[in-house]
């Protein structure tokens, strides 16, 4: 028997391996939508049909409650989704199926397959908040003050909120042990939810002052706000210049944490 | 490293920092005068951590299939994860094709194939989907990766499930898919993580054809297992590590050579064996005689040359020898006057 020389090997392009990654991800979503948009989207679609259609029916409500809504629930399925994107399939692949290992064996520096999953999580944060948007409309009827002409800056909000929750969720699913992931919705999301000024605006707080300021700390407040100041900038809302601001902020320290949760699970 | 080196490994430490005492294996450490080799200024463990690799020295030459031998614990996986990139040791170095696994981790990754301990293929794809990506991953197109890929399951008996979900597929399907999204890259050096535990008899021996013949082709190997005969009857060369540290170093043959005690041999009387065994005794080159109801029991060195005179001196006895077994020396053996403890 002879050994096998050496065969001399090309190096492999990064971006080619990250599409592939991203390809990958693409198919298990495209495949699971249903079930994604159920998940993801499920929860806030519920609040507009009793905040925004049954409440406002029954004469609970004041007509303008939905303009504060509608920015605000977007924001819930958009960061919702992109958390979960990433954060659950992170649980169960470092806690069971080890079935991302083959990916980490990809000849690649092991922090772009944590990028591109933290991509794919933004992706699907748009689908998310894509397939919320019209269901909103056509559930509350017309929304008083409601504009497309800042499409760039919903973009913009839209892609910094999905990078910041991705990051998050990158960190929540390798820093969680997976018997936890339970306790990670009810400590962490649900206050993030009921405290993100998603169901009401920031400036609203301004009657329980304490609040206003504690809610700060929340990096949802600065996806609701930054929903309001791009859909419905005649209602009240954080200045977007801040709320730009606060969103890279929150992206960059999730995304280091994040990644270096990442590594540490990776690299056993 | 050296031309003919697959891999080297120097001084390799992997220390698993303790953490609140959960889980942990204690290994005993030399009290008080610790000094780890070639750590230089490390801090010194504290009772709790666990040492996997305790200053690792081992060369695995190209085309070689080389064996990993230890009970559970023993540091075989952690080597192998250190020497696939996936564990950064605590210190000391490793090469593989020719690339250290720490600074050149990626041009590593793109010389090895690796097959888990437990299959872990993508179970959101099905089996043909799981190698395109694979393949995909290491920048083959899909044309080329597809052409593979059937070759690859036609010579593994996986042609008829190409578009199988991973549910539907037994352990040894999941195994060799393992093996083939391994080696769809064109791997210098395969790594096999205990690859036939938890499969049937027949898959186990299906799975030992495949990898007889992968090292046919002049491919290196790298396998860890604690089943002897596995490791006896496919390696070139084994390694018997425990505690992290290697403790034996050479051919299935010359280790077992080196296995205290010689043949076993031993005869089954048609009644109690006491009277035989006095007799036997006075063999010359017989050691450890011992009866045991009716069987009785001796070791030698020279293998089953003294059998006729051991059978003599029973029936000389007023026995009948009813039965015979012959154990050869094993790997099994040396392995417990080595460790002092039993593989598996």
């Amino acid at each position: 028997m002879t050994a096998r020389a050496m065969t001399p090997k090309a190096r492999v392009s990064r971006a080619n391996v990250f599409m592939a990654l991203l390809r990958r991800d693409m198919r298990v979503a495209r495949r699971e939508l249903p079930f994604f948009l159920v998940r993801t989207t499920l929860q806030p679609l519920m609040f507009i049909v009793v905040f925004g259609y049954l409440l406002p029916k029954m004469g609970f409500m004041k007509e303008g409650y939905s303009t504060a809504l509608l920015p605000g629930v977007l924001a819930i399925s958009l960061t919702f989704s992109a958390i979960q994107s990433v954060a659950l399939p992170m649980v169960q692949d470092f806690g069971w199926t080890r079935e991302i290992e083959d990916r980490l064996l990809a000849p690649v520096p092991t922090s772009l397959v944590a990028a591109e999953k933290i991509v794919a999580g933004v992706l699907q944060g748009f689908v998310a908040a894509l397939f919320v948007l019209p269901l909103a409309r056509l559930i509350m009827g017309p929304i008083p003050n409601l504009t497309f002409a800042h499409i760039g800056t919903v973009l913009l909000i839209t892609l910094l909120g999905g990078a910041a929750f991705s990051s998050l969720g990158m960190w929540l699913g390798t820093a969680i042990q997976p018997q936890q992931i339970g306790l990670m919705f009810s400590v962490i999301l649900a206050p993030m939810i009921f405290f993100g000024c998603a169901y009401y605006p920031w400036q609203g707080l301004s009657a329980v002052p304490v609040m206003k300021y504690a809610v700060l700390i929340n990096p949802l407040v600065y996806v609701s706000e930054g929903m309001r100041a791009a859909l419905t900038p005649a209602a009240p809302h954080m200045p977007l210049g801040a709320v730009i601001g606060a969103l890279i902020a929150i992206t960059v320290i999730f995304w280091t944490v994040g990644m270096k949760s990442f590594m540490k699970r990776a690299l056993g | 490293m050296t031309e003919t080196n697959a891999i080297t490994i120097r001084a390799l430490r992997k220390v698993y920092k303790a953490t609140g005492g959960k889980k942990l294996r204690h290994l005993s450490l030399p009290g008080g005068s610790f000094m780890p080799g070639g750590t230089g200024g490390m801090p010194r463990p504290s009772a709790h951590d666990v040492i996997a690799l305790d200053s690792l020295d081992l060369d695995i030459r190209q085309g070689e299939f080389f064996g990993l031998l230890g009970p559970n614990g023993a540091g075989k996986s952690t080597t192998i994860g250190v020497l696939t990139t996936r564990i950064v040791p605590t210190s000391g170095t490793a090469t593989v094709a020719g690339s250290d696994v720490g600074t050149q981790a990626v041009s590593v990754r793109q010389r090895i194939g690796v097959v888990p301990q437990q299959p872990n293929a993508d179970r959101s794809l099905n089996v043909i989907e799981n190698l395109q990506f694979h393949a995909a991953y290491f920048g083959i197109p899909v044309a080329a990766a597809t052409k593979r890929a059937q070759e690859l399951c036609e010579t593994l008996g996986l042609s008829d499930k190409l578009n199988v979900k991973l549910n539907e597929m037994s352990g040894g399907q999941q195994q060799r898919l393992m093996i083939v999204r391994a080696l769809m890259h064109e791997p210098d050096v395969l790594f096999l993580d205990e690859p036939t535990v938890g499969l049937d008899p027949q898959a186990r021996l299906g799975l030992w054809e495949i990898l007889r013949g992968l090292h046919a082709q002049g491919r290196t190997i790298v396998m860890t297992t604690h089943y002897m005969d596995e490791a006896d009857r496919l390696c070139d060369r084994l390694a018997i590590i425990d505690r992290g540290k290697l403790l034996a170093l050479d051919t299935p043959r010359a280790l077992k050579d080196k296995a205290p005690g010689g043949t076993l041999l031993e005869l089954v009387l048609d009644g109690d064996a006491l009277g035989a065994a006095e007799k036997v005794k006075a063999i010359d080159g017989l050691t450890r005689v011992e009866a045991s109801g009716t069987v009785l029991q001796a070791y030698s060195g020279t293998g089953g040359r003294l059998l006729p005179a051991m059978i003599e001196a029973a029936e000389q006895s007023g026995r009948r020898v009813k039965d015979i077994h012959l154990l050869p020396p094993s790997l099994e053996t040396l392995f417990v006057s080595l460790t002092g403890r039993k593989l598996g």
